[in-house]
């Protein structure tokens, strides 16, 4: 499956994934104690700036804002009209350099590396009952079925065509999800044959 | 949790992902394109039940989060959960736990205008409950401007709770649970 990965060689392409998750959580929590307009600006400038280091152009910076403009847009006015327009900018820079931040650890890191570090951190969780390797298999079965539920949809669309009913949703998801969840239990009952029962 | 908790949790997980690839359709009179995906949601609890669609979920925003492009539009990445609209993104697990526990204190198959209502009060009212507060808070605007901007995908959300009641009826019909 594609993901949101950018390949390059850059200081963030080489940093350890979970190095890059604090580096956010550290970022993130402290652009919220910034208060100042001008602070932020600059911040903006330089999450802006990595991005280049990164190798990534300035499109790319912006294909990270491009889902939320309208709604940045209506928060600003919003703002703008009701306490001021200084707050207002305010609002939205906090926000611009949030999923600038974030975009930045997406494009730079594959979903391997970040399955991997999440999967290496888990015995963390053990104490409230999460169990690595059930985790790690509920991981690895969730993206083996996205294909084969794509599969299977295909099929009954075709089949349902042939009945005319291919714009009825109900006629098309009910035969998938019941194969589907036949298909579940066979897995299950496989694993449990073979003693599946990790620690 | 046994082995068939993990399975099911992982198929209500692609199930979610799937819905999202999707394309959005547009509701003639409003202009709002409504996605499929959130009827995921109210389909994981509906059929896995509270515990395993839950997690299904929190498995599902997991891999967006690591930056597989699987919310609708292709959106994913740590970013969609810092946008205005993350509100609904953080309440979409316990919407699936609250329509699952719902749905779990019969015995036997709900009567449609009963599964409805459960679908309803989780996967429309208790998500608007957390989502419009969220964007009121977040981008720091009235209450009520944000619940104005969440009207319009209203009439959607209730096409999708019909719709996950049928598709939840006929598949237990098909397949019973066990």
């Amino acid at each position: 499956m594609h993901d949101l990965y950018r390949p390059g060689n850059s200081l963030f392409h080489r940093m350890h994934a979970g190095h890059k998750v604090l580096c956010l959580v550290f970022a993130g929590s402290t652009i919220f104690l910034v208060s100042n307009l001008i602070t932020l600006i600059a911040a903006l400038v330089m999450i802006t700036f990595c991005y280049r280091l990164a190798g990534l152009s300035l499109s790319d910076a912006y294909q990270q804002l491009r889902p939320v403009v309208v709604v940045l847009l209506l928060i600003l006015i919003v703002q703008g009209l009701i306490h001021s327009w200084t707050l207002g900018f305010t609002v939205i820079a906090r926000f611009a350099f949030l999923l600038l931040a974030a975009g930045l650890l997406t494009l730079t890191t594959r979903v391997s590396d970040m399955i991997t570090t999440i999967e290496s951190n888990l015995h963390w969780l053990r104490p409230i009952g999460v169990n690595p390797g059930k985790v790690s298999l509920a991981i690895s079965l969730t993206l083996r079925f996205i294909p084969v539920m794509r599969r299977v949809t295909t099929e009954v669309r075709e089949a349902q065509k042939v009945r005319g009913l291919e714009r009825n949703l109900p006629a098309l998801a009910i035969p998938v999800i019941t194969r589907m969840l036949k298909m579940s239990d066979d897995i299950s009952d496989a694993l449990d044959a073979r003693g599946y029962d990790p620690h | 949790m046994n082995t068939k908790d993990i399975v099911y949790i992982a198929l209500f997980a692609a199930l979610i992902a799937v819905l999202g690839v999707f394309p959005p359709i547009t509701v003639p009179v409003i202009g709002v394109p409504i996605t499929a995906q959130s009827m995921g949601v109210m389909l994981a609890g509906a059929l896995a039940g509270a515990k395993r669609g839950g997690l299904a979920v929190v498995l599902f925003l997991l891999l967006v989060a690591v930056g597989l492009p699987l919310l609708s539009g292709g959106r994913g990445g740590v970013g969609v959960f810092f946008g205005a609209s993350a509100g609904f993104l953080f309440a979409y697990p316990l919407a699936a736990v609250i329509i699952g526990s719902l749905f779990e204190r019969n015995a036997t198959l709900p009567t449609w205008p009963v599964a409805f209502a459960y679908v309803t009060l989780g996967g429309i009212l208790f998500l608007y409950a957390i989502g419009i507060p969220w964007i009121a808070v977040v981008a720091n605007i009235p209450l009520s401007k944000a619940a104005i901007g969440s009207i319009a995908y209203i009439p959607g959300d209730l096409i999708k709770a019909g719709l996950t009641v049928a598709i939840t009826l006929g598949v237990r019909r098909a397949y019973p649970a066990h």
